[in-house]
């Protein structure tokens, strides 16, 4: 399996060599940025794309077929039309405010996204605190939502944004809880070790029982927390007209939009890493010949396969399932998915003991 | 790093702080001023994470801006008209105000004063500090000398208080 560490190290020691130390650093921060801004915005690109082609085939339509082959252009086609589109000044709105809410939540998302191990060696940084980092960051953007909510100076918005705040606010413990189990498991926080100790069997073999039910909470929760599928009322068009984001335009309603597909992807890779053995290849103890058939497969192949298959999964319920009222979201959290994380914790823990 | 990438880093993490605490007090808005305090803390998480604290850094950001601004900003939603500003205050209050501040900037500069910072014995701060996330979790849950499972403990009691006065507070007849 191919270890891209390889590569970084070798640029790393050529730039090293070229203009020191310091200098190396700055340049490979700025390359490094420029690489995460560029997969975030393609992986948008296609995750769009399948969005609409999914949502086609669950509602018995052929979806985008016009530009491209497969109308695989289609979203690049509407990238450079919502870049070209004006942006519209809201009167009495707080101006400061209002644009900076669309970008507090995109930088929440491109700290979350630029944290996770996309392949072996592939991981921009590596904290000794990751899972609890990714927690902290992606706390940021309930903020935007709220500030975008509030200084566009509607009450569609305002409604919408005080529903999302309680919602992410809330969902986000069950989000937190349903990872801890798997910290517990692993005995480390460390992405890159959470990742190697799933070698030989994924954490959701491995952790028994708890370690699925901490599964199927935390696709739940993450679903939750992307304002998508069933839970989408903080932006309920037949309510709200559009939520928080009404009264944004162009390319900062584009920040929105981004921001939710890739936070879906984020979610999926989350649980991907942590359940699902990153980008580790199947393995089963034992089948030698098996095993090292699967070793053959790229390991970014590994990874953006499983959180390609999570990504489905949130389509899937996103498009079979009826929004809930603001009371039964909250009665789920609170009085379902909570109280069953809580136990799924002590039961990790005796399991671990 | 090296020293004066550093020392970059810091001025301009300090700047920013600075600038962001000088607007926040200077606002007319207050949901603005919660905005500018949201940026202080994040800068400050920023100076954390310079030091190698990366659990401190995450902690800032997840109680303080994942937490308690949103709390702050909540509040500012539940209780004020759109558009608020702050109202004048009267003379005796301006008088306490600058009373005040003289009084923390004194204790301030007499501290800072009375310090020696020697940047260069330890130009780089990379590397040896970083805290394993297990020795912090062993501190908080063990009850040998220097760990602390008994102050954890109260103030869990003392937060499980707050849950329930709240809670009873908010309750519908």
């Amino acid at each position: 399996m191919y270890d891209f560490s390889v590569l970084t190290n070798w640029i790393d020691q050529w730039l090293r060599s070229q203009v020191g130390d310091s200098w190396a650093l700055f340049v490979e921060f700025v390359l490094v940025g420029i690489a995460i801004l560029t997969a975030y915005a393609v992986l948008a690109l296609i995750l769009i794309y399948a969005e609409r082609k999914v949502c086609a085939a669950f509602q018995c339509r052929i979806g985008p077929n016009r530009v491209g082959p497969f109308g695989m252009l289609q979203s690049v086609a509407d990238m450079f039309k919502i870049l070209l589109k004006e942006i519209i000044t809201i009167k009495q709105a707080d101006p400061i405010l209002f644009r900076l809410a669309s970008f507090l939540v995109i930088i929440a998302s491109i700290c979350t996204f630029g944290a996770l191990p996309f392949a072996k060696g592939l991981h921009a940084i590596d904290f000794n605190i990751g899972v609890f980092y990714l927690l902290a960051v992606s706390s940021l953007g309930v903020v935007g939502i709220l500030l975008a909510g509030w200084s566009s100076n509607n009450k569609y918005t305002m409604i919408g944004a005080m529903r999302s705040g309680a919602q992410l606010i809330s969902y986000e413990l069950s989000c937190g809880l349903s990872l801890m189990v798997i910290v517990i498991l692993s005995g480390t926080m460390q992405l890159s070790e959470i990742v190697e100790q799933q070698a030989e069997v994924w954490f959701i073999f491995q952790g028994h029982i708890p370690a699925m039910i901490a599964f199927i909470i935390y696709l739940i929760a993450g679903h939750a927390e992307t304002n998508r599928g069933p839970f989408d009322l903080p932006e309920a068009e037949s309510e709200l007209t559009a939520g928080y984001h009404t009264e944004y335009s162009g390319i900062q309603f584009g920040f929105f939009y981004l921001a939710e597909y890739l936070n879906m992807f984020i979610v999926a890779a989350i649980a991907t890493t942590l359940f699902l053995g990153g980008w580790q290849p199947f393995h089963v103890p034992g089948w030698e010949s098996f095993n090292q058939v699967m070793d053959y497969i790229p390991s970014f192949v590994w990874f953006f396969g499983k959180s390609g298959l999570c990504v489905f999964l949130a389509l899937w319920v996103r498009w079979s399932f009826p929004r809930l009222r603001i009371d039964q979201l909250l009665n789920l959290e609170w009085k379902i998915l909570m109280p069953i994380c809580l136990i799924n914790i002590l039961l990790m823990a005796l399991c671990v003991l | 790093m090296g020293a004066t990438a550093n020392l970059i880093v810091f001025y301009s993490l300090a700047a920013f702080i600075l600038a962001m605490s000088v607007m926040a007090v200077t606002t007319k808005r207050i949901l603005r001023a919660a905005t500018y305090l949201l940026f202080v803390l994040i800068g400050t998480g920023g100076l954390y994470l310079m030091l190698n604290y990366h659990f401190l850094a995450a902690v800032q950001l997840s109680v303080y801006a994942g937490g308690i601004l949103i709390l702050f900003i909540f509040a500012i939603f539940l209780t004020s008209l759109k558009g608020d500003t702050i109202e004048k205050f009267g003379s005796r209050s301006t008088v306490f105000a600058l009373l005040t501040s003289l009084a923390g900037v004194s204790i301030t500069a007499f501290v800072l004063i009375g310090t020696k910072f020697d940047y260069s014995l330890n130009p780089t701060v990379a590397g040896e500090h970083e805290i394993n996330m297990k020795d912090i979790g062993f501190a908080l849950m063990g009850t040998d000398k220097y760990q602390y499972l008994l102050p954890f403990e109260i103030l869990s009691i003392l937060l499980l208080a707050c849950i329930i006065g709240g809670i009873l507070i908010a309750r519908k007849r």
